[in-house]
């Protein structure tokens, strides 16, 4: 985020600015321009701005990622069914085509906005920016943002949410986490969904794939529970209620609360180090 | 996947970059990527010809660094190279680490043709 303080600058990439650096000669017409900016540095500026939005209407906003038809929506539905009467819920749906989600969240009586990203993978700030000129966050408390379906792209791109959510079905194997590090090292939690099939399913085990999750050095925590039959439910909405009063104090006190990993990750390593 | 939007979203940078130095053309984009940032980086370079063509990075040489993927521990305090899927310390086993090296996802440097056209003498006409 900070382009001036020198934060950007890791063990990695050091050698390229310090004098005498293999790139601070340059040969006459030429002039060599030191930049150590995200490649996404775009998207992070309309990300903050975004969260800046957030923070100003006390709302939390929280990134909902997981492959295709690990439960998304589904999870989504009984939460609001769930807590409706208790919070106000808004929806921002992400998905290649058709309103179907929002259509199905706009049945539970909340308000909900289709993003259709026609070919693109992922959602990113400027999407999320765009729906937001349609949603009044108005005496919202959460705002889900269900990314497309996809473990791979959504990890890269900041939408200004504060939170990342991370969806494992368990009908997908208990080694998600380490051929997919990118995204489980970027989830705040980790959501085991679809628990009722355990039953039926011999190949899975929770344990592992909290293993997993620990061997990306990723403190989260998980949560294991199913959205049909209701089971492991009331921790994840005790949860998400606790966090919508730590994000209300947050902002009375002018902070905000970003994802623990961030693609401007390097920011980070700079703290460390020093 | 989504390489070629983050190539334009780099190529839009450069380009800001080579209008405020009055550049007419940019020679060299120097990227950083680690094993942890979520890009393939062969993904990245067949992107480059296609989002370039027609900007003035079209004749730009795209260099990807390659940074390595480390850990400091907090337990034992040791920095070690490790693997995209085991970020737990070499040493001691401890899951108590960070990152230090092998997110990245930077644009580190550009290099760029400044001088005015007619001035520019090409070395094939240079005698000495």
């Amino acid at each position: 985020m900070c382009d001036t303080c020198g934060c950007n600058i890791t063990p990695g990439n050091q050698h390229l600015v310090e004098a005498g650096g293999k790139l601070s000669h340059t040969r006459d017409g030429h002039e060599s321009v030191e930049v150590l900016k995200n490649l996404l540095a775009e998207n992070d500026h309309t990300a903050e701005h975004n969260r800046a939005h957030f923070d100003r209407h006390r709302v939390l906003a929280i990134n909902l990622m997981s492959s295709p038809g690990s439960g998304k929506t589904a999870l989504l539905e009984a939460t609001i069914a769930a807590l409706k009467d208790q919070l106000n819920i808004a929806v921002i749906e992400g998905d290649l085509e058709t309103e179907n989600d929002a259509a199905r969240i706009r049945a539970q009586g909340v308000p909900a906005i289709q993003i259709t990203t026609g070919t693109a993978c992922h959602l990113d700030a400027h999407m999320v920016h765009k729906a937001l000129h349609q949603l009044d966050l108005h005496n919202i408390d959460i705002l889900f943002i269900e990314n497309v379906g996809n473990l791979v792209c959504p990890a890269s791109f900041d939408l200004g949410h504060h939170c990342n959510v991370t969806l494992l079905s368990v009908t997908e194997g208990d080694d998600k986490p380490a051929k997919y590090p990118v995204m489980f090292r970027a989830a705040d939690v980790m959501v085991i969904s679809k628990a009722d099939l355990l039953a039926v399913l011999d190949d899975f085990s929770p344990d592992k794939a909290i293993t997993h999750l620990s061997e990306l050095a990723n403190p989260a925590p998980s949560f294991i529970l199913s959205a049909s039959n209701g089971q492991g439910m009331q921790d994840w909405l005790d949860w998400l209620t606790s966090e919508v009063t730590r994000h209300k104090q947050r902002c009375a006190a002018f902070k905000t609360l970003r994802p623990a990993i961030q693609p401007e990750g390097a920011a980070l390593h700079h703290h460390s180090t020093s | 996947m989504h390489e070629l939007s983050v190539c334009l979203s780099m190529l839009d940078q450069v380009r800001d970059i080579a209008r405020e130095r009055d550049a007419r053309q940019v020679s060299k984009i120097i990227v950083q990527i680690g094993p942890l940032s979520g890009i393939e980086p062969a993904l990245l370079a067949q992107a480059f010809p296609i989002a370039s063509a027609g900007t003035v990075a079209e004749q730009a040489e795209l260099i990807l660094e390659h940074s390595a993927l480390r850990v400091r521990c907090l337990e034992c305090d040791k920095e070690s190279e490790t693997q995209t899927n085991n970020l737990l310390c070499p040493a001691c086993g401890s899951n108590n680490t960070q990152l230090i090296s092998g997110d990245e996802l930077m644009l580190a440097r550009v290099e760029l043709i400044t001088g005015a056209e007619e001035t520019q003498t090409p070395p094939e006409t240079t005698f000495h």
